[in-house]
């Protein structure tokens, strides 16, 4: 529970002096992901930087630091009733909420939650400068100046140093149920995009090796009453199953030597016809993909489905990992990358080779 | 920006006129004049020129020709707003959208609707209808505010705390840069790689580009909703009453509070029957599945009464609801009957705090001789003050704008800040000395100029210069010192 915003702030200010670059990590649990970290650069640690700052059950705003592991903050909030309602993913107890925020992660909840980005209200950054800035605030809408906040969702701390986070959080739904049944690939995508059109109360609608799970919680009465009139069997240990798929323990997820893409598309794009195992969740918007493959050949596939592709775990991390940019958007975050980090300290070619 | 533009008006014009309908291209005074100013008419300027693009690549080559030239350029939706971040540039291009108002499509299995910036908020939600879906964000202005002007200003509504801002229910915008590129952000997935330019251009007051085609998520419209109004005999126990309905772990729909002061205007207004000696009246909507409203209701209603309320009124049909909804929604025409102008604010502060600003609020109101009503978005500690004044009398808007200041600087003394749905435009741009220092003023416009380098989109709004900033803190810090010195006189 320590602030060390102080030493971190003098260590950014010395490696611009001494031209150093910097890798920022937290608990270390997603070194997996982006491109591999320059080896040349030094480590730059949040993960002493820790502690709840303020926590308003009742404004249900937490803000707290960046280094902060996901595992502490959930059981604060549990203490009153409360949770992190986008089900970010936790792979390990190290996972903190800063590195969630950077890799823009959030779990099955999220078409009907919202994302990581969506609960965050406010943030402080250390941007290339050393200078130690606030962005947002702690109440649910502000508008003044730029939203430099959700800016960093997914910029994988190529901007600055996230030291502290202001967010949403939500109550927690006081049942849940989970309906399974068998369904082929060609008919799920459709069954899941309509039952997320009716207003029930659905929460996850995923589809993994022929069969399909819906999970529904709320008010007890609208759950039970909608698990009744919906097909499918009532799942015993569902939330299980969900937490599973939530930090991607399901056995889809399962070993390091296929590599796992992500296409993030169209919730109603047709199955790409690409030879390989399919893991679709976010009632079709998030659809996981193991098998050898290369970004170029994903690329129109992802984009012929409305969305984009990421090689998530595995393969060649020396190339690139991320959907290839248009010329006039590189030219774009190149210079807001410039804007926040004019010496290039931060995570060079984390997010891609060319920023 | 502080370069001269290169082109005169006269040449502008006819650049335009080549490739725009010469119609379309307005020069005279009296056609300029509705656009010189937006919802905050006290602020006014006329336009060089207002050009009515039809299609993206007429956007574009303007685009080009006022980036070629140094020609600032102010983009026009409906010009609802309330910030003054339309009001035009007097050596600038007004950048009309209105004649992009088509809905181009609707995917009802995906819940999705692709549209033209001028296309009106309510329309997306009429529209949506037929397949049992709607638009979330629905700002009191909906009937006549456009789509890409609520991308602008990341408009908020009744409904935000449930269902959340423009931000959270967009997927991608199309915009055209400050130097004519046509570029896609976004997606027609949930989210994209990398750092999220989506949220940066959200509510960016159009400093960063100009949009010419938003995508928006839709909702499926819930099977019910009922609304509880419940009064109470102080502003403490109404605030109370809001957070303990949240604490209980009900978020409603929509959480909407109001002062005596705007009860009593709302309820001469509408005939809502409200109760008219209450301090403070809340509406709470509970909205969902049939079994899950009943099951909310009757929690609802009891966290109230336990809580004081001195009366409760829950609705029994739409057209009750509608009725206790009217008052609430007429707020701002009720409380101009009671007053020739009035002056609406829009500082955020954490609900916590409410008492204490209210309170103050009313010393404000004592000091400046204006009275001041209040509505609130309860449930995300949005506050809508609105000052009394009669712009008739000499020096009351001056002293107007001064109470205003003083609100918000309030706001963010509290932990709050100065605009949580209106946006800064020129009104607040004093205020953002207040809640930014010098650094983060900077970062702001470091982040304008990787968009728009020469600052040619919507100059002189949303980030106020450093120098400006400076001078505006040393006023008020030797206000500050004499009124402490006249305090230690007193």
């Amino acid at each position: 529970m320590a602030d060390m915003t102080q030493q971190l702030q003098e260590q950014v200010l010395q490696a611009r002096t001494n031209g150093q670059k910097l890798n920022i990590v937290g608990g270390g649990t997603k070194a997996f992901m982006g491109r591999a970290a320059d080896p040349e650069a030094d480590t730059l640690s949040l993960a002493g930087h820790t502690g709840i700052v303020e926590y308003h059950p009742v404004e249900l705003v937490l803000t707290v630091r960046a280094g902060t592991p996901i595992k502490d903050i959930e059981a604060a909030l549990a203490e009153e009733g409360q949770c992190l309602h986008f089900e970010p993913p936790r792979f390990g107890d190290a996972s903190t909420i800063g590195g969630t925020l950077a890799c823009n992660l959030s779990g099955p909840a999220r078409p009907w939650t919202g994302s990581v980005r969506d609960q965050v209200l406010g943030i402080r950054l250390l941007n290339g400068k050393g200078e130690h800035m606030r962005f947002g605030g702690q109440v649910m809408k502000n508008v003044a100046g730029y939203d430099v906040s959700r800016l960093q969702a997914g910029a994988m701390g190529t901007l600055g140093v996230i030291t502290e986070i202001s967010m949403k959080v939500m109550p927690k739904p006081a049942a849940t149920a989970t309906l399974v049944e068998e369904m082929a690939l060609e008919d799920v995508i459709d069954y899941m995009n309509r039952r997320a059109g009716e207003p029930k109360p659905i929460t996850g609608a995923c589809w993994v090796d022929g069969k399909v799970y819906l999970r529904l919680s709320g008010a007890r009465s609208a759950v039970e009453a909608t698990a009744e009139k919906w097909s499918g069997e009532v799942m015993e240990g569902g939330d299980d199953f969900w937490q599973q798929v939530r930090d991607m323990q399901h056995e889809f997820f399962a070993g390091n030597d296929v590599p796992l893409w992500r296409l993030s598309v169209d919730s109603t794009a047709p199955n790409p016809n690409v030879e390989g195992n399919w893991f679709i969740d976010w009632a079709g918007s998030q659809r996981w993909f193991r098998g050898e493959a290369s970004l170029g050949d994903l690329e129109p596939v992802a984009r012929a489905a409305g969305g984009q592709v990421s090689l998530f775990r595995g393969g060649d991390r020396s190339g690139e990992v991320m959907h290839s940019q248009p010329e006039a958007l590189k030219t774009i975050q190149r210079r807001v990358k410039n804007s926040f980090d004019p010496d290039g300290i931060f995570n060079p070619g984390r997010l891609y080779s060319w920023l | 920006m502080n370069t001269k533009p290169k082109a005169s008006k006269a040449q502008l014009a006819e650049q335009f006129r080549s490739f725009i309908d010469p119609e379309y291209v307005i020069t005279d005074d009296e056609t300029l004049k509705p656009y010189e100013c937006d919802g905050l008419a006290m602020y006014r300027e006329m336009p060089m020129l207002v050009v009515l693009p039809e299609t993206v690549e007429q956007v574009q080559r303007v685009m080009r020709i006022c980036h070629e030239n140094d020609v600032p350029v102010v983009a026009r939706g409906a010009g609802t707003g309330l910030c003054a971040g339309a009001m035009p540039h007097k050596e600038g291009v007004v950048l009309s959208l209105a004649k992009f108002n088509r809905i181009i499509k609707i995917d009802p299995l995906g819940r999705t609707a692709r549209l033209q910036p001028g296309v009106r908020n309510l329309a997306i939600s009429e529209e949506a209808a037929q397949y049992g879906l709607y638009y979330g964000p629905d700002p009191s202005s909906q009937i006549a505010c456009t789509i890409g002007g609520n991308v602008a200003e990341n408009s908020g509504g009744v409904h935000c705390l449930k269902y959340g801002l423009t931000v959270h229910n967009i997927l991608s915008v199309e915009m055209v840069t400050a130097e004519g590129d046509l570029i896609t952000i976004g997606s027609d997935g949930l989210d994209s790689c990398g750092m999220d330019l989506l949220a940066l251009i959200t509510g960016s007051e159009g400093l960063l580009g100009v949009v010419t085609e938003v995508k928006v998520k839709l909702l499926p419209t819930p099977e019910v909703a009922q609304v509880i109004m419940a009064g109470f005999d102080s502003v403490e126990k109404g605030g109370d009453a809001v957070g303990g309905i949240i604490s209980h772990g009900i978020i409603p729909g929509g959480l909407e509070m109001m002062d005596s002061h705007a009860i009593i205007a709302a309820d001469d207004f509408a005939q809502a029957g409200y109760p008219r000696d209450a301090k403070a009246l809340l509406l709470c909507e509970v909205d969902g599945t049939e079994e899950e409203v009943h099951e909310h209701i009757a929690e609802a209603e009891e966290v109230f009464r336990k809580l004081g309320a001195t009366s409760i009124r829950t609705s029994q049909s739409e057209e009750e609801r509608a009725l206790l909804w009217k008052g609430r929604k007429s707020a701002f025409p009720a409380v101009g009957r009671i007053s020739p102008d009035y002056y609406c604010m829009d500082g955020t502060i954490p609900r916590r705090h409410l008492a204490r600003v209210l309170l103050e609020m009313e010393k404000m109101s004592d000091k400046y001789g204006l009275r001041v009503a209040n509505v609130f978005h309860a449930g995300d500690g949005n506050l809508h003050p609105l000052i009394l004044f009669d712009a008739n009398v000499p020096g009351e808007f001056e002293i107007t704008e001064e109470f205003g200041s003083k609100i918000l600087e309030l706001c963010v003394e509290v932990g709050g800040c100065i605009t949580g749905e209106h946006g800064v435009g020129v009104e607040k741009i004093r205020q953002m000395a207040v809640q930014f220092n010098d650094e983060e003023l900077q970062q702001f416009h470091d982040v304008k100029a990787a968009f728009d380098p020469t600052g040619i989109l919507n100059p002189g709004k949303g980030v106020p210069t450093l120098k400006f900033c400076q001078e505006y803190r040393s006023i008020e810090h030797k206000q500050h010192k004499h009124e402490q010195t006249d305090a230690a006189h007193g």
